[in-house]
């Protein structure tokens, strides 16, 4: 499942823009299946500065450990606080219930240069 | 000797199938210049006849706490061990099975851990604790690093009446690491609390202490939380478990790590391994915490059942980003233990506790009245290890008494040379009141005559 | 299921008494406000009770004595009893550790021996017997490697290990403080030599690596890596894992080592315990010898004695000596083979391996497909189009009654399963093992879901680890 309108990364993040030069970042169907079963998400704290290509986000399931890459750089405006109690909303509604975080970006074209569903699609399948 | 089951017809009918002529062709890939070719240097063993016979003479060469009546401790204690300990340990089922990898065929193992967990938990009085470290030193050394993981600081306290031995340990372990060691001083005895306040500051990661610490002295945990009062700084206590059971326990006293050395929970001497380090902490830390944990769940039925859990803290899963490499427990250690804390039980150990504090509190009394001995520490509580101070050369007094058939303790000096002529004492519920008298006795006799014998 | 020992416990039941405390014997007055006068609340047994609890317990395990064990990299072989009786003895299990040298001649002794034997076999120069199993052994030598540079004053941060390398090895690499960096496999699994020359510059403290390596495969150009490595001023580390491949035949310190670790626990029969105690002795080459922890065993004349005195030492790692009782059986174990019956041991592991992974290498998928050494790693990546996937293999087998191998390990084999059989296994114990392999196989094309459920028999089914995770039950609750 890739919702159109979204942007990607080639590692499996998806932003969505929010607002003016604010995105919201979270996981796409294929990361959160691979993974499994999620138990666990350490959450960056609000105001962090963040470059591109940051490892911001660790989710745990009960063997692995990925990295959540930022696909923008900027400052982290909100966090989804949700996953603390039910890490597992990244399993059942990666796209809505799931997101992550939430940046205002220092440089609105990054956002540009992701992925658009199309290309990702290739990259996912 | 034989240990490989291959009968010769075993060997030709693998090397056919494999289309080898020689065992020799399996190793053709190692390179010429790596190969072992100092055939001399090999010798053929010997049967198990002659093996027994070997090592008992070689046991025989070593003196044992059987050998001496013994009043030595300073980390390793001299207790008594239920028969039924043993018989527990000598099962297969439990001593050549491996980690729990599989847990569906693996239950004995992780339900005991997780029972083991439950009563190194209790007697700490603290939330969780793993599956256990390779000895207390190296618990202690972790709970630091876990210090400096969970508050992203630099700077560790450690009181200089931990047991110097374990200070080094926790120094070893802390090479490398982007850290500063503070020693607390000593004062009479104890951890200098007004020194501590003043070295305590916004970096400080942790405050390290040992309870009762290395000289026998029940150390005022409650004086030590009230000075910590950076919410951050964590207060890491290496307790006597057997203590804890008879004093205040240091998870009520507001401890955020608690460790410990098990040995003297029904694990015999063993020229000091292997030990069993204990590792206890709140449960918010878990996932900073070393080693192993076990929790329970259910299997697919619904069945109750148990699990390693919490591996993606591990070397196996987070590789170079792990807080520790550790990857085993003491697993034998811990059903020595778990069998030892079931055996003797709620009342059983605290029995243990206090007579041994009983014993050694007549043993301080009866040695301390005789001219040439008196308390190092006069004002100090302590539970069942003593330090005193002998006017005249305490070597000379150990020396003489060891003539005597007693291990008298351990003279201090080797490890604070300030403290000259200290013998510290350790009394266990196994020494009987006849063999203390004795043993005041030989010291008086010692002393009268001046100390020439 | 068997209870919990908690849920034996009844009020005022006991196990184990003790002798009466003498009258006279008090208090001391100055403990009282310490005191804690509440009971710790433990189980209150009978010995039968606990006798019956963890026999039960005991039933429910797998372990060696029962059957093959081929978990790849531990090297299950079996234990001889012999061991067992010996480190019981008194002279060894009831010595205090702060006895003095005269009292411990036999052990030092033992030890000093042992080391002997040690250096035959590794071609070291020096050992200790401190470090607790091999991950502390580990530790030791990547401490060794940071105090070494340290007091040649040269600045070197890092440390390289190969992708098929043990969880281990980057771990410990970061408790020293070294930034780890990782170099691909070549084509014939080994260590690729142009990524390495790239990689080995003055920044890097050296390289930890296994030999044979975590496929069974060993490094022709061990040499060679060697070289590059000291060319640049580096070390070179020997994880010892795989030491039972080469024992007698191939040494660490002659391919060019400067430490290595053993696993007593793995290469010389001590049993692993459940997880434990292990025992992990590293041993260095002459250069690196004050580097050691203290104290390490010596002699002078006819007596032995530990020495503390070394200059540049990394200090202590064990409150005490080490896993002794342990370092005992691993003596008995040496003794009775002799350094020729411990290369007739590896050369048994090697022909055990490689007959097994010709027999299996079609049924299921060999990558890397050469000769081994006394392990090889297959994978199961071909069942995955039946839905089947390794763990499902490897939890059928608990049905047949054999324990798995190790699974998705080393991460450089896709749906791997690692597999050692050692020597002690006959081969009628390595035909059953490859009928039940070969049943599997064709069970995950035809029955896959027979895979999904397995196991089956044991005494429960798959444990539902995610909720171990989520709604944590790490202790009993229950009032005692």
């Amino acid at each position: 499942m890739i919702p159109a309108g979204l942007k990607y990364t080639e590692t499996h993040e998806w932003a969505k823009e929010m607002g003016k030069n604010m995105i919201r970042v979270g996981i796409t169907d294929h990361a959160q299946a691979e993974l499994g079963d999620i138990v666990y998400v350490n959450l960056p704290e609000i105001g962090k500065e963040i470059s591109k290509g940051d490892e911001i986000v660790e989710v745990e399931s009960v063997k692995a450990v990925e990295q959540i890459l930022s696909p923008v750089s900027g400052k982290v405006i909100a966090v989804n606080e949700a996953l603390e109690d039910d890490p597992a909303l990244l399993n059942s509604d990666c796209y809505e219930e799931g997101w992550i975080f939430e940046i205002e970006m220092s440089d609105p074209s990054e956002l540009e240069a992701l992925l658009d569903e199309k290309k990702y699609k290739e990259i996912a399948e | 000797m034989p240990y490989t089951p291959h009968t010769e017809k075993d060997i030709r009918q693998m090397l056919d199938y494999l289309g080898y002529d020689s065992v020799d062709r399996l190793f053709k890939d190692i390179p010429a210049k790596a190969r072992f070719k100092k055939e001399r240097l090999l010798q053929p063993g010997i049967s198990e006849l002659e093996v027994m016979r070997l090592m008992k003479e070689l046991s025989a060469k070593n003196k044992t706490v059987d050998d001496y009546i013994c009043f030595m401790g300073g980390g390793a204690y001299d207790r008594f061990i239920p028969a039924a300990v043993d018989h527990i340990l000598s099962r297969p089922e439990f001593y050549t099975a491996y980690t729990p990898y599989q847990p569906e065929v693996s239950q004995g193992t992780l339900q005991h851990i997780y029972e083991f967990q439950t009563m190194i938990a209790r007697i700490y009085g603290m939330e969780v604790a793993n599956a256990s470290m390779y000895d207390g030193a190296s618990a202690l050394a972790e709970a630091a690093i876990m210090a400096l993981h969970t508050t992203k600081r630099k700077k560790l306290l450690i009181s200089s009446t931990v047991n110097p031995y374990w200070i080094r340990v926790v120094e070893s372990y802390l090479y490398g690491f982007d850290a500063e060691i503070v020693m607390i001083d000593e004062k009479g005895g104890e951890t200098d609390y007004e020194d501590l306040a003043g070295k305590l500051d916004d970096r400080t990661a942790a405050v390290l202490l040992q309870y009762p610490n290395a000289l026998g002295i029940v150390e005022e945990l409650q004086k030590v939380r009230d000075r910590i009062t950076d919410a951050k700084t964590l207060f890491i206590v290496m307790a006597d478990p057997v203590a804890s059971v008879f004093i205040k326990k240091p998870g009520d006293c507001g401890a955020d790590i608690v460790v410990g050395e098990g040995q003297q929970l029904g694990i015999p001497l063993s020229f000091g391994g292997p030990y069993l380090g204990l590792f206890t902490f709140r449960e918010k830390f878990i996932r900073q915490a070393p080693g192993r944990i076990i929790g329970m769940t259910k299997d697919r039925n619904g069945k109750r059942g148990f699990v390693m859990t919490y591996q993606t803290r591990e070397q196996h899963i987070r590789r170079e980003k792990a807080t520790s490499n550790i990857c085993t427990n003491q697993g034998l250690m811990t059903v020595a233990a778990a069998v030892y804390l079931s055996l003797m039980g709620k009342a059983g150990l605290r029995e243990v506790a206090e007579q041994s504090h009983k014993k050694a509190y007549y043993l301080y009394r009866q040695l301390t009245a005789l001219p040439g001995i008196e308390a190092s520490y006069p004002d100090k509580p302590f539970v069942n290890e003593f330090s005193v101070t002998v006017k005249g050369d305490a070597g000379a007094l150990k020396a003489y008494l060891k003539k005597k058939h007693f291990l008298a303790g351990i003279l201090l000096e080797h490890q604070y040379p300030g403290k000259k002529n200290e013998l510290l004492i350790a009394v266990t519920e196994k020494r009987t009141r006849d063999e203390m008298d004795a043993f005041v006795r030989e010291c008086a006799s010692f002393l009268k005559e001046g100390g020439e014998k | 299921m068997e209870r919990l020992i908690f849920e034996y416990s009844e009020p005022g039941r006991r196990a184990i008494g003790l002798p009466l405390c003498d009258e006279q014997m008090e208090r001391d007055p100055r403990l009282n406000r310490h005191v804690d006068d509440r009971l710790t609340p433990l189980p209150e047994v009978s010995e039968q009770d606990v006798m019956r609890h963890y026999v039960s317990l005991s039933t429910l395990n797998y372990h060696v004595d029962k059957g093959m064990y081929p978990l790849g990299s531990c090297t299950m072989k079996y234990n001889p009893k012999v061991n067992e009786t010996v480190a019981r003895l008194e002279g060894f299990s009831h010595v205090h550790p702060y006895s003095a040298d005269e009292d411990i001649q036999g052990l030092l002794a033992l030890m000093f021996d042992l080391e002997k034997e040690l250096k035959v076999i590794t071609g070291m120069d020096k050992f200790t017997f401190q470090p607790s199993a091999g991950a502390q052994g580990e530790l030791a030598g990547i401490k060794i490697f940071r105090k070494y540079f340290d007091l040649k004053g040269e600045k070197r941060t890092k440390i390289i290990v190969p992708d098929s390398a043990h969880g281990t090895n980057p771990a410990t690499s970061a408790m020293a403080g070294f930034d780890v960096i990782t170099i691909p496999s070549n084509r014939q699994g080994g260590v690729d030599l142009s990524a390495l020359e790239e990689a080995m510059t003055e920044e890097v403290a050296g390289l930890m690596l296994t030999n044979p390596n975590t496929l069974g495969l060993f490094d022709k150009n061990i040499l060679k890596i060697a070289a590059i490595v000291h060319e640049k001023g580096g070390l070179l580390y020997y994880d010892g894992a795989n030491l039972n491949a080469c024992m007698g035949l191939s040494r660490p310190g002659d391919m060019g080592f400067d430490i290595v670790h053993l696993n007593l626990h793995k290469t010389f029969s001590t049993p692993h315990g459940g997880g434990g105690p292990g025992s992990g002795p590293i041993g260095v080459k002459e250069h690196l010898k004050a580097f050691l922890p203290v104290p390490v065993v010596e002699k002078k004349g006819r007596r032995y004695y530990l020495d503390y005195d070394l200059e540049k030492s990394i200090g202590k790692l064990h409150g005490f000596f080490g896993n002794i009782g342990v370092v005992v059986k691993a003596y008995v174990y040496v003794k009775k083979l002799g350094t020729l019956g411990l290369r007739e041991a590896s050369r048994m592991a090697c022909l055990n391996a490689n007959y097994l992974q010709k027999k299996l290498r079609k049924k299921y998928h060999l990558e890397y497909d050469r000769l081994c050494k006394h392990e090889f790693v297959l994978s199961g990546a071909k069942f995955k189009k039946y839905g089947v996937r390794t763990l499902d293999i490897a939890k059928r087998m608990l049905d047949y009654g054999v324990h798995a191998p190790t699974v998705y390990f080393p991460l450089i084999v896709d749906e791997a399963l690692m597999i050692e059989p050692t020597e002690t296994e006959s081969k009628q114990t390595l035909d059953r093992f490859v009928d039940i392999m070969t049943a599997i196989a064709e069970e995950a094309r035809k029955n896959p879901d027979l895979l999904h459920e397995a196991p089956l028999t044991t005494p429960v089914s798959r444990l539902d680890e995610a909720a171990a995770v989520k709604e944590p039950d790490l202790v009993y609750k229950g009032d005692l």
